[in-house]
């Protein structure tokens, strides 16, 4: 009972107090998406960089395929950082870079995939069904891939609009993907015993998805009290 | 003592002197240190650190062997390049480039082998002895990783068998085991505990004794660099990469056996045997085809070949044999 009080009250003194700081209007976080297209564009523009300076080492192939997983992966990360971000600097205007920092997500899976299904598996179909039927990390990596093409898809204006409640529902999806790309990263690496990086990934991953946890168990609290 | 002339009066134009490569090697062996140590590990692939493959001595009396010509395999050689830096020498890190970037701090000199087990007459060799006790043939090998890539490599070195009857094999010697130097100052791979070192490898003794298996000093014509498993190595050219022990210190002749090191980690991936065989898959990826190194960004994996294509010299050792079940 105290303790409602003393948060709910902490929470209205928020609300009425002077404001911290000033709020980015919409039309304010729209003016940098232009600059956070082009750094999330960087890492695809490194290659051909590094691929004019031979600089992507005796397999290439190999560094694209480990590069494009790692972006896929940091792009999930970040774009499930947004909603945090929003909260903590209270600036829920950055909302605006969220859809981009997801279809970047979904630009990186798509050439990781590709670079499976043509420069690994050589176009190969049966070869291919072997690969995913019989290796768990590429079928986890697959149902990762499967999941994100309607979240893909469903990210538009119109689609949000057609689906009202049931387009939050579906992107809830977000977290089952993040689940299955660290898995995955996590039984790649298994036969080398060497998981620094998926723990890393994996700790970030677990944080944000806490920290939605920790919010939503406050917000029912309050709502209780 | 200082009237005493540095050089030799008369130098072969195809080698550099000595006490110049030694210490081209240690100004690289310096960058390479400064760039590790200011977390600059990036900077060994613009200063390669152990060692520029011009620095490297070449190997005197080589001769190439015929039977072994680069013209008897049809695929192109891989460039010293992608040979030099691109490995797999966990004592210095998971990465591919990481054996280039630290292993210039790799002390290979003195060097020498133990050789003690089942033998009549266990020994300890001078690396000079050894580089001296058969004569160095040039031999292009195909080299297939268990990782499903692999390179066309021209090694220099005589059959490990001229050193083994050399200490004479007792007949309870069943097994070799191969065992690689731990050099903690320079190795910043043994901090991780992927692998219970030391690097541990073996054969059977018949496999060990097969004209094939090398007892590996060098690559394109001169001395290994440090990344490549200097001062010496086996190279075993029908079986998976990871057999073929780099930086040898220790070999022990046993009946029993002995344990290797990616058997001890994963058993149900890595078997004692390690032959290259298209039709038994690791279980996170297919072995019937590989990556060729070096070959264009669009190029096909190319189809692997049983026993790595040297079938028709060694079936034989595994005739009887239930190669699915010893993978």
């Amino acid at each position: 009972m105290f303790e409602s009080i003393k948060s709910s009250r902490g929470a209205t003194s928020l609300r009425s107090g002077p404001p911290a700081r000033r709020r980015w209007t919409a039309a304010q976080v729209g003016r940098v998406k232009p600059v956070v297209f082009l750094l999330c564009l960087l890492p695809f523009l490194r290659w051909f960089y590094l691929g004019y300076n031979d600089g992507l080492t005796a397999n290439p192939v190999e560094f694209i395929t480990r590069s494009s997983g790692f972006w896929t992966l940091a792009m999930l990360l970040l774009t499930l950082a947004v909603t945090p971000i929003r909260q903590l600097l209270d600036q829920p205007a950055l909302v605006r870079v969220r859809r981009m920092l997801g279809l970047f997500a979904f630009f990186y899976v798509v050439l990781h995939l590709l670079t499976w299904v043509v420069l690994d598996r050589n176009m190969d179909i049966s070869s291919m069904i072997t690969d995913v039927l019989d290796r768990t990390f590429i079928f986890l990596g697959m149902a990762a891939f499967l999941l994100m093409l309607p979240l893909a898809l469903t990210s538009t204006q119109g689609w949000m609009r057609r689906l009202g409640r049931n387009w939050t529902r579906l992107h809830k999806c977000i977290y089952a993907i993040g689940v299955l790309g660290i898995v995955h990263f996590w039984l790649m690496r298994a036969g080398k015993n060497d998981f620094s990086e998926p723990i890393l990934y994996g700790t970030l991953l677990a944080i944000l998805l806490l920290w939605r946890i920790a919010r939503a168990w406050r917000a029912r609290r309050l709502a209780a009290a | 003592m200082s009237s005493r002339p540095r050089y030799p009066h008369i130098v072969s134009s195809q080698i550099t002197p000595e006490p110049v490569w030694r210490s081209r090697r240690l100004w690289m062996q310096q960058m390479a240190g400064l760039a590790a140590g200011t977390g600059l590990g990036g900077l060994g692939a613009i200063l390669p650190g152990s060692a520029a493959a011009d620095t490297l001595p070449a190997i005197a009396g080589l001769q190439a062997n015929p039977e072994y010509a680069a013209a008897k395999i049809d695929r192109k050689l891989t460039t010293e390049k992608d040979v030099t830096s691109y490995n797999n020498f966990y004592e210095f890190g998971t990465g591919k480039g990481d054996p280039l970037d630290y292993a210039g701090k790799m002390r290979t000199s003195p060097w020498q082998v133990q050789v003690s087990g089942e033998v009549e007459k266990p020994r300890t060799f001078d690396l000079d002895e050894l580089l001296k006790l058969a004569p160095q043939e040039e031999r292009v090998y195909r080299l297939r990783c268990v990782e499903a890539w692999s390179m066309v490599i021209p090694w220099v070195g005589y059959p490990l068998s001229a050193l083994l009857k050399q200490v004479q094999p007792t007949s309870k010697a069943k097994f070799v085991q191969f065992i690689t130097d731990m050099q903690p100052e320079a190795m910043p791979g043994l901090r991780d505990r992927i692998i219970p070192w030391p690097y541990r490898e073996g054969l059977r003794i018949d496999e060990a004794m097969h004209p094939l298996t090398l007892l590996t000093f060098g690559l394109y014509g001169k001395r290994l660099p440090n990344q490549n498993g200097a001062p010496l190595r086996i190279i075993v050219p029908w079986k998976y990469g990871f057999k073929s022990g780099k930086s040898i210190v220790k070999i022990v002749l046993s009946e029993t056996m002995p344990q290797t090191s990616w058997v001890a980690i994963a058993p149900s991936e890595y078997g004692f045997y390690g032959n290259v065989n298209p039709d038994v898959p690791h279980p996170r990826w297919s072995q019937s085809h590989e990556r060729v190194i070096g070959g264009g960004f669009f190029d096909p994996k190319v189809p692997t070949l049983k026993f790595n294509g040297y079938g028709e010299q060694v079936a034989s050792l595994y005739s009887g044999m239930d190669l699915r079940a010893n993978y």
